[in-house]
């Protein structure tokens, strides 16, 4: 394994999952915050580093003030939503790789059900770049994205049943996850395709990920604090990036066909690169699924099938626990909650840990991923 | 009807909706290299000069991807038929298409531009073409 990226996710936290938190955003991060801190066995007096997301609420120092960091040498924030949830562990691994930090803790939480909705047209906000949609009637992610999944759907002959054999996955996982939001509670086929239109003819409402309250978080660290932790620590074996030209606010529909994935290429080649693996050696993988079909894209643009073969790949059964590349086995931000993507990293670790309800067996090395963001974690 | 989010035009793109009101879809071009690029930008990506002009596009084109909203919410509450249309110029453009039933639509048709007046917000629109 190649060394360039090394740094351990040492410890994780999380708040309940839930549809009204009945508390701030702030206090949110701050229970997930120290849980994180504790799971790592560490004190807030480790903590030298802060990193979420451009869109999170919550200001650096007053979580600190909650969680009584003394002293902070570092922080950053990640552009973009969900697309740059998984950079957030590049920039606190890099920090703690080049000696900014000791140890950052990487957090997301908000009230995203109960407070603003990500589902609902925000008419308040309309920033540069969104004349081009807005006023056409893409005002919300379910149709921005499904614009391009439709040109997936023609080029390969998908149908909207097709995707719906995601979500029966998805929530079969999360059937078992008791911090599911969907706990005990599967579907079948049948339930999908009489679940009501979204966007027509892409989306059904069961192809959509959840609108959630809660808080995720998770302290990055350098390699050498490993041996002396409490609980096992996932090695970032590499974590990457991928951005092409041409790309625009949400998807890129400029550039080739859209029935393509380039940034999840650009970014998983780099993985594969740094860290000397194969989709071969990839024993699960938590693909951040806003919706359905990005799944399909992503198991194309990662190699772990060819173009236009996630279809016929997920019908065999391959993305289930026991299959070639379990996905999602916490149920994905359809089935656990949506905590923009944050929560599937936790599972990452879980599975390296091998403490997931939907373990599987001897996972050495576990794809973490969300299109133009990703990581390989493996044991540290 | 639709109820439509009226743009809010800035420096970079008011060329473009003040070529709506003279029902024009006008496209970007580098007054220096020539190239064509949309959505606009204030600097060339290839030669890097600020000039620019612009094309007014022939308005042809064919369907690269289109979706119906059944999303519950306003303001699309009413919906529109969204298509990204591959222009004969070589470039993109997210618009609706009008005059034409669902079950009509399909990836690779041809379409022209048009322009109507929504929910009092004036937009270049695509219709099936040669009708």
């Amino acid at each position: 394994m190649g060394t360039s990226d090394t740094a351990i996710i040492a410890g994780i936290g999380q708040t309940d999952f839930s549809k009204s938190s009945g508390r701030s955003e702030l206090q949110l991060a701050a229970e997930a915050g120290i849980a994180a801190i504790r799971d790592a066995g560490m004190t807030p007096a480790d903590i030298d580093g802060l990193v979420t997301f451009t869109l999170d609420t919550n200001d650096e120092l007053l979580l600190a003030r909650c969680l009584g960091i003394p002293e902070l040498r570092f922080w950053s924030r990640t552009p973009h939503g969900g697309a740059g949830a998984h950079t957030t562990v590049q920039h606190a691994s890099l920090a703690v790789r080049g000696g900014a930090a000791k140890a950052v803790l990487v957090y997301r939480a908000f009230n995203e059900r109960s407070g603003r909705r990500f589902g609902q047209p925000n008419q308040r906000v309309t920033p540069p770049g969104w004349n081009w949609y807005l006023p056409f009637g893409l005002d919300v992610p379910a149709k921005t994205y499904s614009l391009a999944f439709q040109r997936y759907m023609y080029r390969f002959g998908l149908t909207n049943e097709d995707f719906g054999r995601y979500s029966v996955v998805a929530r079969k996982h999360a059937a078992n996850n008791p911090n599911a939001w969907f706990y005990q509670r599967p579907i079948t086929i049948d339930d999908h395709q009489n679940s009501r239109w979204i966007v027509e003819p892409i989306l059904r409402l069961l192809d959509c990920c959840q609108e959630s309250d809660g808080g995720v978080a998770m302290v990055v660290t350098s390699a050498d604090r490993a041996k002396d932790l409490p609980n096992k620590a996932a090695a970032i074996a590499a974590v990457a990036d991928g951005h092409v030209r041409d790309g625009n606010v949400v998807f890129n529909y400029y550039l080739g066909d859209l029935g393509e994935f380039p940034e999840a290429k650009l970014m998983a080649k780099q993985l594969y690169e740094k860290s000397g693996l194969t989709p071969d050696d990839m024993d699960a993988a938590m693909l951040y699924e806003n919706f359905s079909p990005i799944v399909f894209l992503q198991l194309e643009a990662m190699g772990f099938c060819g173009a236009g073969e996630a279809n016929d790949f997920i019908k065999e059964g391959n993305i289930e626990i026991g299959g070639k590349i379990p996905v999602n086995t916490h149920g994905g931000l359809l089935g656990e909650a949506y905590i923009h993507g944050l929560n599937n990293i936790l599972e990452g670790v879980r599975q390296i840990r091998g403490t997931s309800v939907n373990q599987v067996a001897n996972a050495e090395h576990v794809m973490v991923a969300g299109g133009r963001s990703g990581m390989i974690l493996s044991p540290a | 009807m639709a109820k439509v989010i009226a743009p809010s035009v800035d420096q970079d793109d008011e060329y473009f909706w003040e070529g709506v009101q003279r029902d024009q879809l006008l496209l970007q071009r580098c007054a220096a290299c020539d190239t064509l690029r949309h959505p606009p930008v204030p600097m060339c990506g290839e030669c890097h000069s600020t000039e620019t002009t612009t094309l007014a596009s022939k308005g042809e084109g064919s369907i690269h991807s289109w979706i119906v909203s059944r999303h519950p919410s306003e303001p699309d509450d009413d919906s529109r038929i969204v298509i990204l249309v591959e222009l004969d110029e070589g470039l993109r453009f997210v618009s609706n298409l009008v005059d034409i039933d669902m079950a009509d639509v399909c990836n690779e048709m041809r379409v022209e531009l048009c322009f109507r007046t929504i929910d009092g917000v004036k937009l270049p629109q695509f219709r099936p073409a040669g009708r």
